[in-house]
């Protein structure tokens, strides 16, 4: 999935969605005790939220867990008396002629998307930023293939990269160029579903780099450029140092949800053809879901595996954030 | 003066164009929506719909509709239940100050990390032994875990931005903030509201994981269950599929249409520091 994420910032998000905010935010008189009457009303508002995070996160990646510490069959899943295996499965997935693909797969596939994603989302934003006639109404155009439900990105783009009858690769013979298997052959499929998910996730930094940009004061261009320095020096000076923190978020953020993509490479390949676009995401469902026979262990196994990676960068994410909140 | 106008009037024509790149798959899905079955295989395949026929839409009239229908009422529930769970806590965290509010943020936090893969693996594994696979109801609980820990941080920042005298919540109890959090904060939050729904319904509207390890199968199954069907059985028929597809990316379009400035202020809020 490809959410945006946010963060207990007391300002943003009232203020741009006009909330009334003329008043000035309430002081915050230190770590005062609140009378224990108010302590009681707030978790009796918390507490549904809270049962709701016990029950659907903390449960299921429970399950996920023991999942993974088991040896389960069909049969033992339906009546849960597996017997435990210790680390038995992520033995079994790390010693898997898949798993050294996958990881290659993995990390090839989030690097070469986030940098791209990024590098096109900033300089787009930069151009949007110029606030020329219409640059409003396109910059919202930009948004629609993030909001496309991602099967619809997925099928659209599986049918341009048709070998036959595709219209990619109509124009490549247009140009005098052979046609390509984009997704049937094993050296292409995972270009072509890094393809169709750097335009998933360009319009997402391209809307977060553009309201970074709109924080930078007009007054250092303007002084810049009595200085006589160019569009380039201004860029490299002042928008790109200035943009860092912003940076470190967009990319983070892009790290942890790259890295659970799942549906695009699904949908366009199943991972396939002979795994050459397998990622952990995929490799995990194939193993619980993709086969007559599912490996619901192993498959977890994958799963956590991911997990951490997901939260060790989502803690260095958070912990960047809060750098950012204090400065 | 008319220097400026031209460069305005060039900077114009290069988003016009980079817009039409950026979209060009959208027009291809709408192209070939349009497209006849004979002239579906032609090479090249004609840029336009010259021979436009709306064949593909009758099919999806014919069959998709119950699919629609179910993701309606999955989206729906969908952002009931988000809503529901999301602005009281948001409330409580942004004004009542709760001890441990902010290991619980810090958590929600962290639960939209976790990759959808995992949720649905353990989900199946519960609904399994609970006998809710293939149930709109487990669907729209699953669904909502997108939204939640989302709406959450968003009631959070946007009820914090609602004056304190408004409140006095210095000194409350239970009826009181329960007032407080009905006919005051509630009311004001009226943006909050739209664009927690907003996101909600399209990200359960959107959603596929789930659907397709809970609900595969079932006799109510939403339409990215419908379009995956259709990618699977008939290779042909690309018309029909690329027309559903059409169809489905309606409430995205339509979202765009009339709410874009929650769309934009949900990507942004608090993701930047402004």
């Amino acid at each position: 999935m490809h959410h945006t994420t946010q963060l207990p910032d007391h300002r943003s998000a009232a203020v741009r969605t006009g909330a009334a905010t003329a008043a000035p935010p309430p002081a915050r008189s230190g770590k005062r005790r609140r009378p224990t009457s108010t302590q009681w009303a707030a978790w009796a508002f918390l507490a549904p939220v809270t049962l709701y995070l016990a029950l659907f996160y903390a449960y299921p990646l429970y399950r996920n867990l023991d999942l993974s510490l088991r040896d389960y069959t069909v049969r033992s899943f339906v009546q849960g008396d597996a017997p435990f295996t210790g680390l038995a499965n992520y033995r079994k997935i790390l010693d898997d002629p898949t798993f050294a693909p996958a990881l290659l797969h993995t990390v090839v596939f989030t690097a070469v998307c986030l940098l791209f994603q990024y590098a096109v989302g900033l300089a787009l934003a930069v151009f949007f930023h110029q606030n020329f006639r219409l640059s409003a109404t396109l910059r919202a155009l930009f948004l629609v293939p993030w909001l496309l439900p991602l099967i619809v990105s997925a099928s659209t783009w599986s049918w341009m990269l048709n070998s036959d009858s595709g219209v990619v690769n109509a124009l490549l013979s247009a140009l005098g160029f052979d046609p390509v298997n984009w997704l049937t052959s094993p050296s292409w499929s995972l270009t072509s579903v890094t393809v169709a998910n750097i335009w998933i996730g360009v319009p997402f930094n391209l809307v977060v780099l553009y309201s970074g940009l709109q924080s930078i004061p007009a007054s250092l261009y303007e002084a810049a450029a009595l200085d006589g320095a160019n569009a380039w020096q201004r860029f490299w000076r002042i928008t790109f140092p200035l943009l860092r923190p912003v940076s470190a978020i967009t990319l983070l953020l892009g790290l942890v949800y790259t890295l659970k993509v799942f549906d695009i490479i699904w949908i366009m390949t199943k991972g396939g053809p002979a795994d050459s676009s397998t990622t952990f995401a995929t490799w995990s469902y194939q193993l619980g879901f993709g086969n007559l026979l599912p490996a619901f262990g192993p498959g977890a196994a994958v799963g956590n595996l991911l997990v951490v990676a997901a939260l060790v960068f989502g803690l260095v994410y958070v912990r960047a954030q809060r750098k950012q909140a204090l400065s | 003066m008319s220097r400026t106008r031209g460069r305005t009037r060039g900077k114009t024509t290069i988003g016009v164009l980079l817009t039409a790149i950026m979209l060009f798959p959208v027009y291809w899905m709408l192209n070939v929506s349009l497209t006849r079955d004979q002239d579906m295989r032609k090479s090249p395949p004609d840029l336009f719909p010259t021979h436009g026929t709306l064949a593909g839409y009758r099919t999806v009239l014919d069959e998709q509709l119950p699919y629609l229908g179910t993701s309606l009422v999955i989206g729906l529930g969908t952002v009931v239940l988000t809503v529901a769970l999301a602005a009281p806590a948001g409330y409580a965290l942004a004004k009542l100050r709760p001890r441990g509010g902010g290991v619980l943020s810090f958590v929600l936090l962290a639960a939209q990390m976790i990759p959808g893969i995992i949720m649905a693996m353990g989900f199946y594994a519960i609904y399994l032994q609970l006998g809710l696979l293939q149930s709109v109801p487990g669907l729209i609980v699953a669904d909502s875990t997108l939204a939640v820990p989302f709406a959450v941080l968003i009631f959070t920042a946007f009820m914090s931005g609602i004056p304190g005298e408004l409140l006095q919540a210095a000194q409350m109890d239970g009826a009181q903030a329960l007032r407080t959090f009905w006919s005051v904060v509630l009311p004001m939050s009226r943006n909050a509201v739209v664009t927690v729904s907003l996101f909600a319904f399209l990200w359960s509207w959107s959603d596929f994981v789930f659907a397709s390890t809970l609900v595969n199968g079932g006799a109510h199954e939403p339409i990215t269950l419908g379009i995956y069907h259709y990618i699977g059985n008939n290779n042909q028929e690309w018309n029909a599929v690329m027309a559903t597809a059409v169809v489905a990316s309606l409430p995205a379009a339509v979202i765009l249409v009339l709410a874009q400035r929650y769309v934009a202020a949900g990507v942004t809020a608090g993701a930047v520091k402004d």
